[in-house]
C-alpha cells in the first residue's frame, strides 16, 4: 500500500488545522452558515436530515487493518456505532457533530485519512477494481496509476472549481468491476500488440438525472503519458463545461452537445500543448509509487485447494470467493447485506473483525467495493475456512455475492435531504422476499440497485434491475427500470411503465424474477434474457 | 399549524420551536402562526439555531405531524432504526411517518 510522504502528511494536517479554526469561527458566529457550507463541504462534512454527515475518501477503496480500525473508532466514539460504505468506495458517518469534527480528521490524519475532495466540484476520489493487484484477469496492478493520479488530483489548483464535480475511474481488466464507463473519466489500462501498456480512455459517462456512458475518446494512450492526457481532457471541459445550468454542468453533457468527435479532437489539441509541459513524472518517480504496491509476500507452497467438505462454507466459495493471480490465494468478498440488514453498514464491532482478520489472513489489506461490500484479496485457499468460521461468528458470511439480496442502496429519504423516498426499508423487504438462498441461486446473477431520487447514488440506471424514488404529490413511489449494466456490457435501464408504491414494487420485481424464470434458456442470466427477449413480457407481467 | 425547526449548530441535532426555545423533541413544537419569518431569522442571527424554517403541520394527540414526510422523518428519526432517532420506539411509530 502507498505510505504518505512528509508533503502528503504535511498537506492533510495543515489543512485539519485550517478547518479547525474554521469551525471555531462558525461556532462562534464569525462566520454565517452561508459562507461556512463550502468550507465544510471541502471538507467532506454535509449537514443531512438528522446530523452533520461525514464522508472519509478511501483511495481507489484500498485501506489497512490500521486505518480500517481507526473507522471503527470513530464509527464508536463520534457516532452512533456504525459506519455507511457507499458506492465511491468511500464510507460515510451519519451521526457526527460539527464540534467534533476537527478531533476527528486529526485522528484520522493519524492514519493517512482525509475528507478533503469528497464534495465540491473538484476531481473526487479515484475509483478502481477492489480486486486490483490479485485478479486473474487484469493486465497489470491499476493501483499506483490510480495513486498517480490522486496525488495529481490532490489541491490541482486549475481544477479545484470546474463546472461540476468529476469522478475517475481505472481498471485494468476486461471485466469491469467498478462500473468505469459510468465515470467523468474511464481509464481500462491494456497492451497493446507490442505488449506495452497503455490506457483506453473513456469520458463522459456518468448517472444522475441523465444517464450516459462513456464514449472511447482515445484507444491507446502511451502510459507515461497518461497524466499529460487526462489534464488535457479536463482543461477542455473546465474552459467549455456550462456554469451557468447545474443540471448541464457534468462533462457528459458537453460531450453530448459538441460531439465525441469534436471534444476528442479539441482534447489532441490542448494535449499537444500540454505534453511539452513535463506534466508527466519521469519513469523513476513512477517506479518508486508503484513500488508501495509490490506484491505480498506470498507462499509459493500454499496449496492450491479448497476443503469444501463443510457445504455451507462451499456455498460461501462458490458465491463469494474468486479467482487470484497467484497460486493457493483466492480473493475472498466480505458481504454486508445481510438478509433485513442495511446494505452497506457495518457496525464499529464488525470493522474492527475485518481489520482484525485482513491482518492475519490477508497481508493487511482490504478493499471497498462499489457494490458496498468489502474484499480481503490475498487469502490462502487452506485459510478460507477459517475466515469463513470467523465471518459467520459476526453475520458477516452471508453467501449472496451478485444474487438479488447483494442491493446496492444509497441512504434515501431515512438520511439523505436531497432523497424523495426512502432505499433502505425497500432494500429489506425486497431482500426478505427473496430471502430463500435457494431461490436466490437459481435466480443467479442478478444486480439490483435503489437510489432514493434522480441523482442515482444509488446506481439504479445500471442495475439489472434498478429502482428510483419519486415523490408522488407528497407520497413515497417507485420507478422500476430493467435491462441496466455497470459492467463490461454497459447500459442503462429503461422505466417499465407508471410506479409502485412499496409493497406494489416488491410485487413488480416478484413478477420480474418469474418472467426471467418462465422465458430464460439454459445459462442465461436474467440480464440475458431482458436483452433477448425485450421489455415486452416484463411489462405484461407487471402491468398485464 | 405552522411550526419552526432547524439543526443545533453545534450537534446538528434536529429541533422544533417550543416556544422559548429549541427542543429536540417535536411533541414540544408550538403553533408559530405568521410570526416564523421573523422568530427563525432572530434565532439564527443569535446562533441558537442553524438553516431554521418553517413548515405545516397538523395537530395530533401526539403532537404535532408535520404535512411532509421529510420533517416526519426528522422528527422520527431513521426508520430502518429504532435506536438511532429521538422519538422513542413504539409499535406506531412507522404508521406516523407513512
Ligand atoms: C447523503 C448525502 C449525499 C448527497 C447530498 C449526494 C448528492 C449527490 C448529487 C447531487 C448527485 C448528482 C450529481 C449530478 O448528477 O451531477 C450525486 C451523484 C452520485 N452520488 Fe451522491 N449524494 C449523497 C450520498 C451518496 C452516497 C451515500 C453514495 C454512495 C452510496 C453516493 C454516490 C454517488 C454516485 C455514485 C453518484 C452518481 C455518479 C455520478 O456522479 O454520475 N452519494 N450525489
Ligand atoms: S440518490 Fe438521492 S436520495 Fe440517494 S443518496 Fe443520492 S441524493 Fe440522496
Amino acid at each position: 500500500m502507498y505510505k504518505y510522504d512528509s508533503y502528503d502528511q504535511t498537506i492533510v494536517d495543515t489543512r485539519v488545522e485550517e478547518f479547525r479554526e474554521q469551525v471555531e469561527r462558525r461556532l462562534s458566529g464569525e462566520l454565517s452558515e452561508d459562507q461556512f457550507k463550502p468550507l465544510r463541504l471541502m471538507n467532506g462534512l454535509y449537514l443531512q436530515l438528522h446530523a452533520y454527515m461525514l464522508r472519509v475518501a478511501i483511495p481507489y477503496g484500498t485501506l489497512d487493518a490500521r486505518q480500517m480500525r481507526m473507522l471503527a473508532h470513530v464509527a464508536r466514539t463520534y457516532d452512533k456505532g456504525y459506519g455507511h460504505f457507499t458506492t465511491r468506495q468511500n464510507i460515510q458517518f451519519n451521526w457526527i457533530e460539527l464540534k467534533d469534527t476537527p478531533d476527528i480528521l486529526a485522528e484520522l490524519a493519524t492514519v493517512e485519512m482525509h475528507a478533503i475532495q469528497t464534495s465540491g466540484n473538484c476531481i473526487r476520489n479515484i475509483s478502481s477494481d477492489q480486486f486490483a493487484g490479485a485478479a486473474a484477469d487484469e493486465v497489470t496492478d491499476p493501483r499506483p496509476w490510480a495513486e498517480l493520479l490522486r496525488q495529481w488530483s490532490t489541491f490541482h489548483p486549475e481544477f479545484s472549481y470546474l463546472p461540476r464535480k468529476f469522478k475517475i475511474c481505472v481498471i485494468a481488466a476486461d471485466e469491469d468491476r467498478a462500473a468505469m464507463r459510468l465515470h467523468d473519466i474511464g481509464i481500462q489500462l491494456t497492451r497493446n500488440e507490442a505488449g506495452d501498456v497503455g490506457a483506453a480512455v473513456y469520458v463522459g459517462g456518468g448517472m444522475g438525472r441523465t444517464p450516459m456512458i462513456a464514449p472511447l475518446i482515445k484507444d491507446f494512450v502511451p502510459i507515461d503519458d497518461l497524466l499529460s492526457y487526462v489534464e488535457a481532457c479536463l482543461r477542455v471541459y473546465n474552459r467549455y463545461g456550462r456554469r451557468d445550468n447545474i443540471y448541464k454542468a457534468r462533462i457528459k453533457i458537453l460531450i453530448h452537445e459538441i460531439g465525441a468527435d469534436s471534444y476528442r479532437q479539441q482534447v489532441e489539441d490542448e494535449w499537444a500543448h500540454v505534453k511539452t509541459l513535463g506534466l508527466d513524472p519521469p519513469r523513476a518517480e513512477f517506479e518508486r509509487i508503484a513500488g508501495f504496491f509490490a506484491p505480498p509476500a506470498y507462499d509459493s507452497a500454499a496449496p492450491d485447494t479448497i476443503d469444501r467438505s463443510d457445504p455451507d462454507f462451499a456455498l460461501w466459495v462458490d458465491q463469494n470467493v474468486k479467482p487470484h493471480k497467484q497460486p493457493g490465494y483466492a480473493i475472498a468478498t466480505i458481504s454486508l447485506k445481510p438478509v433485513g440488514g442495511i446494505p452497506g453498514d457495518a457496525t464499529a464491532a464488525q470493522i474492527d473483525l475485518m481489520a482484525d482478520l485482513a491482518e492475519r489472513y490477508s497481508f493487511d489489506e482490504l478493499r471497498v467495493t462499489h457494490a458496498q461490500n468489502i474484499v480481503l484479496p490475498y487469502v490462502r485457499k487452506a485459510d478460507l475456512h477459517a475466515l469463513w468460521q470467523a465471518l459467520d461468528g459476526a453475520g458477516l458470511a452471508t453467501a449472496n455475492l451478485d444474487l438479488i439480496s447483494d442491493i446496492i442502496a444509497c441512504p434515501g429519504l431515512d438520511y439523505c435531504s436531497l432523497a424523495n423516498a426512502r432505499s433502505i426499508p425497500l432494500a429489506q423487504k425486497i431482500a426478505n422476499r427473496f430471502a430463500s438462498m435457494e431461490r436466490q441461486r437459481d435466480l443467479g446473477e442478478l444486480k439490483l440497485k435503489i437510489s432514493g431520487c434522480i441523482n442515482a447514488c444509488g446506481h439504479h440506471h445500471a442495475g439489472h434491475i434498478g429502482i428510483l424514488g419519486v415523490d408522488k404529490r407528497g407520497a413515497e413511489n417507485y420507478q422500476l427500470l430493467l435491462g441496466g449494466s455497470g459492467a463490461e456490457d454497459a447500459s442503462l435501464g429503461n422505466i417499465t411503465g407508471p410506479g409502485f408504491d412499496e409493497d406494489g414494487i416488491v410485487d413488480a420485481i416478484e413478477r420480474t424474477v418469474e418472467t426471467y424464470r418462465a422465458v430464460r434458456t439454459d445459462g442465461e442470466r436474467f440480464l440475458d434474457t431482458y436483452r433477448r427477449v425485450g421489455i415486452a413480457p416484463f411489462k405484461e407481467a407487471i402491468y398485464g | 399549524m405552522k411550526i419552526a425547526t432547524g439543526s443545533d449548530l453545534a450537534t446538528g441535532d434536529v429541533v422544533w420551536w417550543d416556544g422559548e426555545g429549541w427542543s429536540r423533541h417535536i411533541e414540544a413544537a408550538v403553533d408559530v402562526g405568521d410570526a416564523g419569518t421573523g422568530l427563525i431569522a432572530r434565532e439564527e442571527a443569535a446562533l441558537r439555531v442553524n438553516v431554521p424554517y418553517v413548515i405545516d403541520a397538523e395537530p395530533s394527540p401526539d403532537g404535532p405531524r408535520p404535512a411532509h414526510i421529510k420533517d416526519r422523518i426528522r422528527a422520527r428519526g431513521p426508520t430502518v432504526g429504532d435506536d438511532l432517532g429521538i422519538k422513542p420506539a413504539s409499535a406506531g411509530a412507522g404508521s406516523w411517518v407513512i
